[in-house]
């Protein structure tokens, strides 16, 4: 149990940004550039850490709390999720949905702290986010139906273990189905483009950055932790649906783990690389698009 | 009739004052606006101060279909009637001479402040503001809606990104935005003002940063007013080394923009390659005259540098492999459907609405509107060279975009034209003395659209009054209208597709 939880740990607290640089790096490489290096979001943490903070004196506790839960409800999730074949610490029946509305609190939280700026941008991109989210949850609980129903368990540790392996004999389409909804849930909550574009400096067309733009210094921080944790979260499900296979020595299934997420931000960079940003009107659209398929793949099942 | 009450002059001529028949107010009216019904449009509407005392207004209408402009001019009372009503694409002027002067535009629709400075004749205000203050930045009435679930949004005058300040104010229902106000005058430098007088020594520095990145255009029309002024054409090879210089600021904005467009969608390839690209054609232009933005390249009578040492063949061989390079970037950021998806319906401007606001340069050809000063007022090289205007048709910011890239590939064409069949003899010729008592135009066009500047001399050959008509002075209102009913988070999208000055129009 002890040792579970020091892997988990290990990986989710120190692979979590490896991700982020990943991206930035992949990107760099398809836009014929150098790019950061790949250690630079740890270097960025460590600065936001010791820096002060500004905070407006529009503000009250509200906007205080947002990086908090920010941080820790990513962080109690990762806790219920494997990784690969590492199982998960901690894990109750049903606590699938307690994981994500655990997320869902973390976004209440920091949308009410963006509403607490006052500001005109960060309502916008709360209401923006909020929006897409609602749209999310749909294709998040079928995919999460759909593998209840091949494995019968209810916790999320059961959904991912060895049950999976021998769905994949049985229910490949649905499954596979399942691997794309969760890759555009991926994108989406972590606001990767085609959805949003982490990048831009254009408050206007932004979503989850706006909300943050009043954030600074180790409350910036705890919030680009969180978010990297969250990358981390949604890639280990990805990865655990597509990849349910253990090779039986703690060490060598991190590693494993930690190859597969790595692959899985070279895809998210070249996703990024290669298409432009959704116009905001379709990013709806396409998300009603997914949660019909993520459907399609629970009536597969079913047939 | 008509003849009678104006006088026709070409690109880049001159007519003495005395010859613009001053025809009282109400005739001026009714002939400003019958030209402007028989299709010409505004190219510069000014006041200046009259010889005789008083002021007075000056309208230079362009007659594209004639190649020639119309000049009008009547005096100029405390209070006017506005011809905005019949005439929108004089809102703007109307205002900017109420705020220079102090007079009053009666019935103007949206008489407010351009700038927000104080008048040039202390006492008088069109807005009573106390005199001797310095009026604040976005100090007035901002348009506003009401009802339920309207919000507003002000967006700077300072932005996330390092750009020129302006102040923009949203009315938005949800994500649709109903209106938007723009509000500038935050980079005013009085250059109107310092210019009276003139030229002075500090004149040529600052007709080159009246805006940056139009340094060439905005060069070649004051040496262009200058050589009219004093009756001395530049020398062809001058004439020709001006075009390369204006054609090369052309490509390394458009190449820019479209670098700039590719990024705001978020498509990393075309964004890194333009925003290289951009450099070399900088460079191209360092080449030229040792300054990336063109700055000594254009000097009054000529140009600064010559093309020597085998420089022409060193451009050629650079801009081969440059070229290369453009429109294969080009050609990927057209290909890709993510990009048309995102660029295609967003921020149109309908032909009408485009033709009523006197829209310029890449903003109206994108809409339809045939509008190039290098095709209907040539001069230099480009009346032999130059036939090729491209025109789009539904004024959205994919039409924008593409009439970028296909002027892309008409200035290649022409630079290499040009450097192959160079003229010589002489670069420059010193320009005597400026004829007294004239008014000389020209208009050139930059790639943004067509720079217009208006001298009128005294009876020493001074500069009575120096009128300068940046493209953004008119387009400006042309980004206000494409955003009525998009979504607000395409303004960046639409901001970047007409990429206006904000110093060109806060001179």
């Amino acid at each position: 149990m002890l040792i579970r939880l020091f892997w988990h740990l290990a990986l989710l607290l120190g692979l979590s940004p490896l991700l982020l640089g990943v991206i930035a790096k992949t990107k760099a490489g398809f836009a014929g550039r150098k790019g950061p290096p790949l250690l630079q979001p740890y270097y960025d943490l460590a600065r936001l850490f010791r820096k002060d903070m500004v905070i407006s004196r529009t503000t009250t506790w509200l906007f205080r709390a947002g990086p908090v839960v920010g941080i820790t409800a990513p962080l109690v999730a990762c806790l219920f999720v494997p990784f690969g074949a590492i199982g998960a610490p901690l894990g109750f029946d049903g606590d699938l949905i307690f994981v994500i509305y655990l997320l869902g609190l973390s976004r209440f939280c920091t949308a009410v702290a963006a509403l607490d700026t006052g500001s005109a941008f960060e309502g916008m991109g709360a209401a923006r986010e909020v929006t897409f989210a609602c749209l999310v949850e749909p294709t998040v609980f079928f995919v999460l139906i759909v593998l209840v129903r091949l494995t019968g368990s209810f916790s999320l540790g059961g959904l991912f273990g060895p049950a999976l392996a021998t769905g994949w004999h049985t229910a490949a389409p649905s499954l596979m189905l399942a691997i794309f909804c969760m890759l555009v849930v991926t994108l989406v909550e972590n606001c990767r483009i085609p959805f949003d574009d982490p990048t831009t400096h254009l408050e206007l067309t932004m979503i989850h950055e706006v909300m943050v733009l009043d954030h600074s210094g180790p409350d910036f921080g705890m919030i680009l932790y969180g978010a990297a944790m969250k990358l981390l979260l949604l890639g280990a499900m990805t990865v655990g649906l597509a990849l349910p296979v253990s090779l039986g020595s703690a060490p060598l299934d991190a590693a494993v783990f930690a190859l597969a997420m790595l692959i899985l931000a070279v895809l998210i960079g070249v996703v990024e690389s290669v298409i432009a940003r959704l116009p905001l009107l379709k990013v709806p659209q396409l998300l009603i698009g997914t949660s019909l398929l993520s459907f399609f793949a629970l009536i597969l099942l079913l047939r | 009739m008509r003849s009678k009450q104006s006088v026709r002059i070409a690109n880049g001529a001159k007519t003495p004052v005395a010859q613009i028949p001053r025809l009282d107010y109400d005739t001026f009216a009714d002939a400003v606006l019958a030209e402007f019904d028989s299709g010409s449009r505004v190219a510069a509407y000014f006041a200046a101060q009259a010889a005789e005392g008083g002021l007075e207004l000056y309208a230079v209408m362009a007659r594209e279909r004639n190649a020639n402009f119309a000049l009008f001019r009547t005096p100029l009372g405390e209070r006017f009637q506005s011809l905005t009503p019949n005439c929108p694409q004089l809102h703007l002027f109307e205002r900017e001479i109420a705020e220079q002067f102090g007079v009053t535009p009666e019935g103007h629709p949206w008489l407010k402040p351009v700038r927000f400075h104080a008048s040039w004749r202390t006492g008088h205000d069109a807005w009573g503001r106390e005199p001797g203050t310095h009026p604040r930045p976005g100090d007035m009435e901002f348009y506003q809606v009401e009802g339920d679930g309207i919000h507003e949004v002000a967006v700077g005058p300072v932005h996330a990104g390092v750009i020129e300040p302006g102040h923009f104010r949203f009315q938005c229902h949800g994500e649709q935005v109903l209106h938007l106000e723009i509000s500038l005058g935050y980079q005013h430098r009085g250059l109107e003002r310092l210019l009276a007088g003139g030229p002075h020594p500090a004149s040529n520095r600052q007709m080159e940063t009246i805006a940056g990145d139009t340094t060439v255009a905005h060069m070649t029309a004051y040496s262009k007013v200058l050589e009219g002024l004093a009756g001395q054409p530049a020398p062809p090879r001058a004439q020709a080394i001006r075009a390369l210089g204006l054609e090369l600021e052309r490509l390394a904005n458009h190449v820019g923009d479209i670098g700039a467009l590719s990024g705001d969608v978020g498509f990393l390839p075309t964004a890194a390659f333009c925003g290289r690209l951009r450099g070399d054609y900088l460079n191209l232009t360092a080449l030229l005259c040792g300054s990336r933005f063109g700055r000594g390249l254009v000097r009054p009578g000529g140009v600064g540098f010559d093309l020597d040492g085998g420089l022409d063949g060193q451009l050629l061989a650079t801009l081969d492999g440059v070229q290369r390079n453009t429109l294969g970037a080009c050609r990927l950021f057209f290909a890709t459907p993510s990009v048309l998806g995102r660029l295609e319906g967003v921020g149109r401007v309908s032909r009408s609405t485009a033709e009523d606001l006197g829209l310029v340069g890449l903003a109206a050809r994108a809409c339809g509107v045939p509008r190039d000063g290098r095709f209907f007022f040539p001069t230099g090289v480009y009346k032999e060279s130059f036939d090729e205007m491209i025109t789009d048709e539904l004024g959205d910011v994919f039409a924008r975009a593409r009439v970028r890239h296909r002027e892309i590939e008409v200035s290649l064409n022409l630079i290499q034209r040009l450097l192959n069949v160079l003229p010589t003899g002489e670069t420059a010729s010193k320009i005597g003395p400026l004829s007294p008592d004239s008014l000389a135009l020209s208009l050139v066009e930059g790639w943004r659209g067509e720079v217009a500047h208006v001298a009128i001399t005294g009876g020493d050959g001074h500069f009575r009054r120096y009128k300068i008509v940046d493209p953004s002075f008119h387009n400006w209102s042309g980004l206000a209208m494409a955003l009525r009913g998009t979504q607000i988070s395409d303004f960046p999208l639409c901001n970047k597709s007409f990429n206006l000055s904000y110093c060109g129009f806060d001179l």
